[in-house]
């Protein structure tokens, strides 16, 4: 059956009307959406063209915010270099022309090309593909390189990966008797498809999406497109599709991959197949977002601001890392290196050796054993570059592992348990690591979840329990593997100080966790900021009771202990543990984190005097990560009473930005004369600059960055140990380098704050939690501040209700039995005690917080449960 | 200038007509009672009595609205006289007096159509959806008002939200009574978010839209004192302040909204003087926030409340301590 190309109706929401067009190309008409016209109306020429190609079973009205958004960003108030957005109705599809006949990819990667044709496409083109829009748009690429000037993709693939079946729903599908009638006679498969966004898409959108497949005959294509999936070698378009994949690996065009990880059709492997043939493709993951990614994400204003700074002209946004122009600091297992021949303790694991005594492993161990594990690393395939994913709990195997996986230029993914089974799968899924080295719980997870790797245990394990979690060695098996490579006069790869060397995941306090990547002379350069700031170097002593500080003991040159207890688990860390520790390292340095404090306090009846005069050598504590209440850190004074007790703030993303002391805390809390509040986190420690980037009337940090005192902003950081960047999140690497220039790497923390007149840096809250009222901006940490004072030191949160611009504000206390409206009585103090009106005082039992600190605040969840409640609803409990 | 208050034997009015008094302006009131408005000259008379409106009017420069039909229970074609009716015919016939500026006293209710308001601006009326007999034929009044702005008759619309104070015989009086007698729920949780008007600043509101009818007109301005507080929080609070109990008794929400209509609808069958205890509107009132943006009223008449909530509430005390 044949019928004609034709225009949607008007007013499918989101679609303005005006752009679409019918061109006829290949011998058949197709619909278009194009706002050339628009573009031309208004006397405005395009730097290029974003060419847009839909998957099955949608149609064009998928690209409607891009070309609504490049229209709007061309012809708008603070016009933007302007792109012309096409986006095509493939044949068969949508309000293209229906002929009758079945198009396989070679017919579509041609029929595009004559379509182009026709325009008189000039160059340059950037394409987008989603789903199987996704080949063709690429077969068009890699056809068309003279135009060619960028890609863009939205979960796609170019080639089965091997040893994988075809995605579940796509091979119930093509199973015979099901294809008809799952894709044509019922719109099973098209409602299936729509069904996938989440949240839902509304009736109303969905209907658009409905629109052009209103019965069989229309939904030919479809049927068609789904037939002409390559599901096996013999298939007929398999081999256009490897033409295409193969070209893909040689464009040297910049690349977008936009990913929506819950997709059942395309997968992790999909993902990493892209990357390999793309390995330079900037990447962005939207964690929650799945196959319609385009649905679910603010994909447009990312593409537009892609393309506006990879292709535009002029763009001065390919930032060099600044440190290549200072003279790198020595690698950071030198000092290892260096005392290879020693036999004094490098590393001491409590606990770790036979019944229970401590482990004690010498300089010259931790240096062939890190030597061995990187020869064998090596022997075992592993490449620079490559990722290798530790789920080890902190011990001497895990200082080990990891520096040799460093040592050979491997990228190591760090990844806390404390986010919890799904929040470190989603980490570890998203960074693909190459390996996993793990414990067996570790390995345990990693098989039964499904993430990706190789396997390598830390103990050797049955040959039954290796085959079922599919390990290939044991640390044991890399041992002998590089002792026999070194045997052999091999060398190991030098990775420069430019690669990358380790990803970092953050808490996920705010969000999913986000992996930070460190080059090597980044965090030689961490290394040097720790030694020079706290005085460690060779032969201090150090209690490592805080992972990623405990980490850099050998790169420091320093004894490190680990005490006994689960290091993953701080709030169990006791007193005698800590001091048993202390004394076997005969340490001076204390690493604990904020979570652990408590617990040592409370514990510390049991200390037995030997225990107690250990804790009088410690001269250093240093605890970061969260705030620590004043009186918690006076308590924790009165047990090491020869130390100087350090708050350092800083973020995975720059470990150690300031610096203050219990000292330094007690004067800051009577000179704050200019009553802004906040926490202050102390100065700037030597190399770090720390500037403010002011709020404006809407709360956003536009303004220019400034030291002036008193002004409040988001907080931007720079120091050489700061990160390189996010992994694979495109988007929010490029905020949290909008202050970044050419001379000067910055971070952008999404902490809000001021310095004050000292130079001390004063903490106010997170940018997503800046209030704007009727009568200003108003930032939360000072009130609660004031608020727990007044209330004996009961938690407190400030939130706000109501939309933004005329917020009003709401405290909410911890306590109570039930949660909702606070009594008269301490409503009356609460308020008296904040310097600003506010609408109302709740109480909750317990206030949210996050898993790895148990101190930061969940404001969000606090502010959606304050506002269901000052709703009149039924709100239940935060 | 010489000013018309209608209604000045209300709360509200007479407090409006006393301080044109004291800013020295020439008042005039009309309303069926005596205002009781020092230096005021009473016209007795009832808005939708077309002759004693034309008397009232006649020689005013200015006319502040406010004789409504104010009640949660009673006929509709009641509320429409007065509301819709007497609106006209005071327009109309200040109109033709010569009269250039209007002051139009209307309610939020007249754009709520009963689910939450959570910082709003001011809506448009909507009688269709306004909820009751009252916010119906109050937002009919407003359109009218608004539709008679023209060039040298400027018309504005004022809709000040829940006005209390000492004397008020309407919120607070209501709320008193019903606490000592045992009929004042707290519906739902009591936490439902709600803008009240502390009475000197609804009056000084009015007063500056007066004073800039001419650059404002045309347009509707709900007026709080833009400190939304819990609806429980504020009638435990003015229950304090007059000396009687706080509400006691809790009625989830949606069964109070039940109750409410089936009350209302057996009062319209045996009508009586006192009001039904409860009606959906008062119970709407109680359970869903409604709180309103005062950003833009506050700019375009310059006028900010200088009396906050716990000033009022420590005024009411005093003011109750020395009646006692």
């Amino acid at each position: 059956m044949q019928v004609a190309a034709s225009v949607p109706p008007s007013g499918l929401p989101g679609l303005p009307d005006g752009h679409s067009r019918i061109v006829r190309a290949a011998g058949a008409e197709w619909h278009l959406l194009d706002n050339g016209t628009a573009l031309d109306a208004a006397g405005v020429t395009p730097i290029g063209t974003l060419l847009c190609v839909h998957g099955n079973p949608t149609w064009s009205y998928l690209w409607r915010r891009l070309i609504t958004g490049a229209t709007e960003a061309a012809l708008g108030e603070d016009p933007r270099p302007a792109w012309r957005v096409v986006a095509v109705d493939q044949l068969e599809m949508g309000y293209s022309a229906r002929t009758g006949r079945m198009r396989r990819l070679e017919d579509r990667v041609a029929e595009l090309g004559a379509l182009t044709d026709e325009l008189g496409l000039a160059g340059p083109v950037v394409t987008v593909g989603h789903d199987w829009g996704g080949p063709v748009s690429l077969g068009w690429a890699v056809d068309h390189p003279d135009l060619l000037a960028g890609v863009v993709l939205l979960n796609t693939a170019v080639h089965q990966p091997e040893g994988r079946p075809v995605p579940m729903p796509l091979r119930a599908a093509l199973a015979p008797g099901v294809l008809d009638l799952a894709t044509q006679s019922t719109p099973a498969f098209l409602e299936t498809t729509l069904s996938l966004a989440r949240p839902a898409l509304s009736p109303e959108v969905r209907d658009a999406f409905r629109a052009p497949y209103a019965n069989p005959d229309r939904r030919r294509g479809i049927h068609d497109f789904v037939a002409d999936i390559p599901a096996s070698s013999e298939h007929a378009s398999t081999p256009e599709l490897d033409r295409i994949a193969a070209g893909v690996a040689s464009l040297a065009v910049p690349a977008l991959v936009l990913w929506g990880p819950r997709d059942p059709v395309f997968g992790e492997a999909h993902l990493r197949d892209l990357l390999e043939r793309m390995p330079h493709a900037d990447v962005h993951r939207a964690e929650g977002a799945g196959h319609l990614i385009a649905e679910e994400t603010e994909y447009a204003a990312i593409v537009l601001d892609w393309v506006g700074e990879t292709l535009a002209p002029a763009s001065d946004s390919d930032m060099s890392p600044a440190d290549g122009r200072e003279a790198p600091s020595e690698p950071i297992w030198a000092p290892m290196e260096r005392n290879a021949r020693r036999d004094a303790p490098a590393l001491i694991d409590m606990g770790a050796g036979a019944d229970g005594a401590p482990r004690v492993i010498r300089w010259a161990t931790l240096a062939q054993r890190v030597d061995e594990l990187a020869h064998g690393l090596v022997a075992a395939g592993v490449r620079p570059g490559d990722r290798v994913s530790l789920l080890v709990p902190p011990s001497a195997d895990l200082t080990a592992v990891l520096y040799a996986a460093v040592r050979v230029g491997a990228v190591v993914v760090v990844a806390d348990a404390g986010l919890g089974v799904r929040g470190l799968g989603r980490a570890i899924r998203g960074a693909h690591p190459d390996v996993i080295v793990g414990a067996l719980p570790g390995l345990v997870a990693a098989r039964a979840l499904g993430w990706p790797g190789r396997r390598i245990s830390v103990a050797t394990l049955s040959r039954t329990l290796a085959r079922s979690l599919a390990v290939e060695h044991s640390l044991g098996d890399l041992r002998r593997l590089g002792q026999a490579r070194i045997a052999g006069g091999s060398g190991l790869p030098d990775p420069e100080p430019t690669d990358a060397a380790a990803i970092l995941f953050t808490s996920g306090s705010t969000g999913p966790a986000k992996g930070v990547r460190y080059t090597h002379g980044q965090l030689s350069a961490l290394r040097d900021a720790l030694a020079r700031h706290y005085d460690l170097g060779p032969d201090t002593g150090i209690v490592a009771g805080f992972a990623p500080f405990a980490l850099l003991g050998p790169a420091l040159g320093a004894r490190s202990v680990i005490p006994l207890g689960d290091v993953t688990a701080p709030r169990t860390l006791t007193a005698s543990a800590v001091a048993d520790a202390a004394e076997a390292a005969d340490a001076t340095v204390l690493f604990l984190s904020p979570a652990a404090l408590a617990n040592v306090v409370a514990t510390a009846d049991a200390l037995r005097p030997s225990q107690r005069a250990a804790l009088t050598r410690i001269r250093t504590v240093l605890s970061a990560g969260a705030p620590v209440p004043v009186h918690l850190l006076e308590q924790v004074g009165e047990l090491v009473p020869n130390a100087t007790l350090h708050t350092p703030y800083g973020m995975t993303e720059g470990l150690l930005m300031t610096d203050i002391t219990l000292e330094g805390i007690r004067d800051a809390a009577t000179t704050d004369t200019d009553g802004t509040g906040g926490v202050c986190v102390g100065s700037p420690i030597d190399g770090v600059d720390v500037r403010i980037g002011p709020l404006d009337d809407d709360g956003q940090p536009t303004g220019r960055l400034t030291t002036d005192p008193g002004v409040t902003g988001e907080i931007v950081v720079s120091a050489r140990h700061l990160r390189d960047g996010y992994d694979r999140l495109w988007a929010v690497d490029r905020l949290a380098k909008a202050h970044a220039t050419l001379e000067v790497r910055r971070h952008s923390t999404g902490d809000v704050g001021h310095l004050d007149a000292e130079g001390r840096l004063w903490v106010e809250g997170r940018l997503q939690h800046v209030l704007v009222t009727a009568d200003g901006v108003v930032t939360p940490v000072g009130i609660e501040q004031r608020i727990e004072t007044a209330t004996g030191g009961r938690r407190a949160a400030l939130v706000g209700v109501g939309p933004r611009g005329t917020q009003a504000l709401v405290a909410i206390v911890e306590g109570g039995r039930t949660p909702g409206l606070a009594d008269s009585d301490l409503a009356a103090s609460v308020r008296a005690a904040a310097s600003r009106p506010l609408a109302a005082v709740l109480t909750t039992p317990a206030l949210p917080t996050d898993i790895r600190h148990n101190s930061k605040i969940d404001r969000t969840a606090l502010a959606h449960w304050a506002d269901a409640l000052l709703r009149g609803e039924r709100a239940g409990r935060p | 200038m010489r000013v018309l208050v209608t209604g000045a034997s209300g709360y509200l009015g007479g407090a409006v007509a006393g301080e044109l008094i004291r800013r020295g302006h020439d008042v005039r009131t009309l309303q069926r009672r005596p205002s009781r408005v020092d230096g005021a000259l009473d016209v007795l008379g009832d808005v939708t009595d077309a002759a004693r409106v034309r008397t009232a009017v006649a020689g005013m420069d200015a006319v502040v609205h406010l004789a409504a039909k104010v009640s949660l229970a009673g006929a509709p074609a009641e509320f429409d006289a007065v509301n819709v009716e007497g609106t006209r015919t005071l327009l109309d016939e200040a109109r033709r007096a010569g009269v250039t500026r209007v002051v139009h006293v209307s309610s939020p209710s007249v754009a709520h159509a009963g689910t939450s308001l959570v910082g709003d601006g001011t809506g448009r009326a909507d009688p269709d959806r306004a909820r009751g007999d009252y916010a119906r034929t109050k937002a009919l009044g407003e359109l009218l008002a608004l539709e008679s702005d023209a060039p040298g008759f400027a018309v504005v619309a004022i809709r000040p939200h829940l006005v209390w104070g000492p004397g008020d015989p309407q919120l607070v009086g209501r709320i008193v009574e019903r606490a000592r007698t045992r009929r004042l729920p707290v519906i739902g949780n009591g936490a439902a978010l709600i803008d009240t008007t502390y009475i000197d600043n609804a009056v000084a509101a009015i007063v500056a839209a007066l004073d800039r009818a001419e650059r404002v007109h045309g347009r509707a301005y709900v007026v709080t004192n833009g400190e939304p507080r819990p609806v429980g929080e504020l009638l435990a609070g003015i229950c304090r302040a007059c000396g009687v109990p706080a509400p006691a008794w809790r009625v989830p929400a949606g069964a109070a909204r039940g109750a409410g209509a089936a009350v209302e609808a057996l009062w319209r069958l045996r009508p009586g003087r006192d009001e039904p205890p409860m009606t959906r509107f008062l119970a709407e009132q109680l359970s869903t926030a409604h709180w309103f943006d005062q950003r833009r009223v506050r700019e375009d008449l310059d006028w900010a409340p200088t009396i906050t909530i716990d000033e009022g509430l420590a005024r009411l005390a005093a003011w109750t301590a020395a009646r006692n």
